[in-house]
């Protein structure tokens, strides 16, 4: 990969270093301002890491190492409606994969992917502490209990 | 005396040991005698590096009454322990593991760079693996080879032991590195997966010299030289840096610290090179202009000369220039202007000697042996080149002579003999110390003293100069002036002294920045020292033992150089000298681009 500009409008360099000095540009709290970033940027981009490692002295080849460790980070936009599956044990074993690989099919997308047209994004996590309603779907904030593969053409209907 | 250290006694395959509390198993067995077999443990104690993430498993060991195999290098030993290093049970673990770890690992090692000198091929080896059963489920990586001037990554060998990491971050605090992705597609790697050249790579090699596989490499520059050698129309010419000679043996079964200055060059000369030269002679000259500058900018400053900039950097190390480039480009004015010796070297064999036995500088082709993967990066800038005529054009490493010279069937061991070629082989001891931590400004004290007191030195040796320390300092007294001087090896701890030369705490004359751990005798070109810091010490020892032989031992002295001052240059630091010894920096930071 050939190398990356660092090029950002200067109110999203102020919020990053907004980000960064509330939690005293301290290395410790790396994963607490990639977190609270990616809460208002929707995701982590290049850009935005080379600017917490300036802020943070923290190597940006580590900062990446952090975000393509965690699932819970993404350097892919979200889509308009983030859609994320439930892979938690209870739910796998009431079939959340065979509701996972309906969505794949029913988008054309794959896990982690965003829609061309921003719409939906497909992610999956491990247990949102719902386990009487699984399998659990996550859809923005709404949640979908007893998903079965059936359903996903009405829900992605929903949204469009 | 304080109180009384805390120890731990217990057995290890039924040997007796005590041990203070807080040492590893893996340490105590070695005090034995036990070398317990590893992949990614990494220990230089001189040096106060250490790499231990308990990640290869290969170390494990039977420890009674735990239930689980223990990783030995990271298990502390406890009292009453009773160890076993090599049960069945062991012995299949080790197994099991390694063919794990090869699963997912390509098995072209006939055709791997480190083919020879793999540990992991070794390792292989010595636990009998003769099938890869778990091959047929692991999924390959999809990663393409990456080359930079210096380094070459091919992250499908990667096996995760991050002994490359732990140089990078915490030795050199270079933070090029670091383990990327999970699963099948963890690997070390530049930010964004971003080629090295695009890294804050200063290439000095350190990741290379510790990777146990192939992954980490060095481009390989010997085809080019073979083919410049067998050019009926080229003049090919050698320089060999100083810690060359002081390791090369060891790739030849020798053991470490012997000099093979003499073999080396008859090496040389029977593999074809013209002229076979010494980098010390681009050493002398080197303190010629950096002592001359350093006596200008001290001189200036004592006169009340508040715009001069001290302390005077060195700047012979293209890993410590690369560095402050990247980390530092506010200081940029702060090291010496002077080039490396081998740049030097390289300028003046493109001009003076090129003239002398008229051949034109595009037919003259200068190549360098360094310890060195940084000074591959260095001959290629772009301001050491004329009308694109590489100043030096090819840089080989230590390991890439030492195969060159096997492919030639050269038994280096029964080789007589031979002296370097006049006039740019001739050299001091001051030149040879060039090669190890603290021999730069050792050899530049030895010049400026006598050049600023007018007085002839009663002791050549600077002891209070040389050692193992990270940040050492000393003050020279130069006739009532004392002078402060720092020395730093390794890039972390040169960021050290930077610091406080930033917030202008720094109370130095001049600083020393060597970036490898030890000098250049630790180069990342250098054969494996396989994490044995006494390999390092031996090779200082050498070093110095060449210079206490040299019958000159200060730069000023070297008949050649007096000459070619007379003949050509005038005097250190003329406008000629400037223009051919001299450089400038460049601020290599990134930079946030606001979009409008």
């Amino acid at each position: 990969m050939s190398s990356i500009k660092i090029e950002l409008r200067q109110e999203d360099v102020n919020k990053i270093k907004e980000i960064c000095t509330s939690f005293n540009n301290d290395p410790q709290e790396l994963i607490n301002i990639l977190h609270s970033c990616q809460e208002h940027f929707g995701y982590l981009p290049a850009e935005v890491q080379e600017v917490i490692s300036s802020e943070t002295d923290v190597p940006v080849a580590q900062i990446y190492g952090v975000v393509t460790f965690y699932s819970f980070f993404t350097m892919t936009p979200k889509g308009k409606h983030p859609i994320s599956i439930c892979m938690g044990t209870a739910c796998y074993v009431r079939g959340a994969e065979k509701v996972l690989e309906e969505f794949k099919k029913e988008l054309n997308l794959q896990v982690g992917q965003t829609t061309k047209d921003g719409k939906f994004s497909l992610s999956n996590l491990r247990c949102v502490g719902a386990c009487g309603l699984a399998p659990v779907v996550l859809i923005g904030d709404k949640t979908y209990g007893r998903v079965a593969p059936d359903d996903v053409k009405k829900i992605i209907k929903e949204y469009e | 005396m304080g109180k009384m250290m805390e120890t731990v006694r217990l057995t290890i395959d039924n040997k007796e040991i005590e041990v203070p509390k807080g040492t590893t198993i893996y340490k105590a067995a070695k005090q034995l005698g036990i070398e317990i077999p590893t992949l990614c443990y990494l220990h230089l104690d001189d040096l106060n590096i250490e790499n231990k993430p308990g990640g290869c498993r290969i170390c494990v060991a039977e420890v009674q009454g735990r239930r689980n195999l223990a990783p030995t290098c990271s298990t502390n030993c406890e009292n009453g322990m009773v160890v076993k290093t090599h049960t069945t049970r062991v012995l299949n673990a080790r197994r099991t593991v390694m063919e794990f770890i090869l699963s997912d690992h390509p098995t072209d090692c006939l055709v791997c760079p480190k083919s020879g000198t793999c540990e992991l091929q070794n390792m292989a080896h010595l636990l009998g693996i003769r099938e890869i059963p778990g091959a047929e489920y692991a999924e390959m990586s999809k990663y393409k080879p990456d080359t930079s001037p210096s380094i070459i990554r091919d992250l499908d060998k990667c096996i995760m032991c991050r002994r490359c990491e732990m140089m990078c971050n915490d030795v050199q605090t270079v933070g090029a590195l670091s383990a990327v992705n999970r699963g099948f597609m963890a690997a070390v790697a530049p930010a964004f997966e971003q080629n090295l050249e695009h890294s804050t790579c200063t290439y000095c090699g350190q990741c290379v010299a510790v990777c146990p596989t192939g992954a980490l490499t060095e481009v390989d520059h010997t085809p080019e030289v073979l083919r410049a050698l067998a050019d009926p129309t080229k003049t090919v010419i050698v320089q060999t840096a100083p810690a060359v000679r002081a390791a090369l043996g060891e790739a030849f079964g020798m053991a470490p610290g012997t000099l093979v200055t003499g073999k080396m060059v008859a090496a040389l000369r029977a593999l074809g090179f013209d002229y076979v030269f010494d980098t010390d002679f681009g050493a002398d000259l080197t303190i010629m202009e950096e002592g001359t500058e350093l006596l200008d900018r001290i001189k200036r400053h004592l006169s009340g000369d508040t715009t001069v900039r001290l302390p005077l950097l060195t700047s012979c190390c293209p890993g410590w220039v690369n560095f402050f480039e990247e980390y530092f480009p506010d200081l940029k004015d702060v090291p010496s202007s002077a080039k490396s010796p081998q740049q030097m070297f390289g300028a003046i064999a493109k001009s003076y000697f090129a003239e002398k036995i008229k051949v034109d500088r595009e037919n003259l082709v200068v190549v360098s042996i360094m310890p060195c993967l940084a000074k591959k990066y260095e001959c290629q800038r772009e301001e050491f080149s004329v009308n694109g005529n590489r100043d030096v054009d090819y840089s080989i490493s230590t390991r890439e002579l030492a195969a060159f010279i096997k492919q030639a069937n050269l038994d280096l061991n029964n080789l007589e003999d031979e002296e370097f070629d006049a006039p740019l082989g001739e050299s001091t001891g001051a030149g040879v110390i060039f090669g190890a931590t603290g021999g730069v400004i050792e050899a530049a004290c030895r010049t400026a003293y006598e050049m600023y007191t007018g007085k002839k030195l009663d002791r050549i040796d600077f002891t209070e100069l040389r050692g193992l320390e990270g940040v050492r300092s000393a003050t020279i007294d130069f006739d009532g002036l004392p002078l402060n001087i720092g020395i730093a090896h390794g890039l972390g701890n040169a960021r050290k002294l930077l610091d406080d030369v930033r917030s202008g705490k720094s109370q130095f004359h001049a600083i020393e920045v060597m970036a490898c751990p030890g000098g250049c005798i630790g180069g990342g070109g250098q054969p494996a020292h396989h994490g044995n810091s006494e390999i390092i010490k031996a090779r200082a020892a050498a070093i110095y033992r060449e210079d206490s032989k040299k019958p000159l031992r200060k730069s000023h002295e070297n008949p050649f150089i007096i000459k070619l001052y007379e003949e050509y240059l005038g005097h250190p630091n003329s406008e000629k000298a400037h223009h051919l010894l001299h450089t400038r920096y460049f601020d290599k930071k990134k930079k946030v681009i606001v979009k409008q």
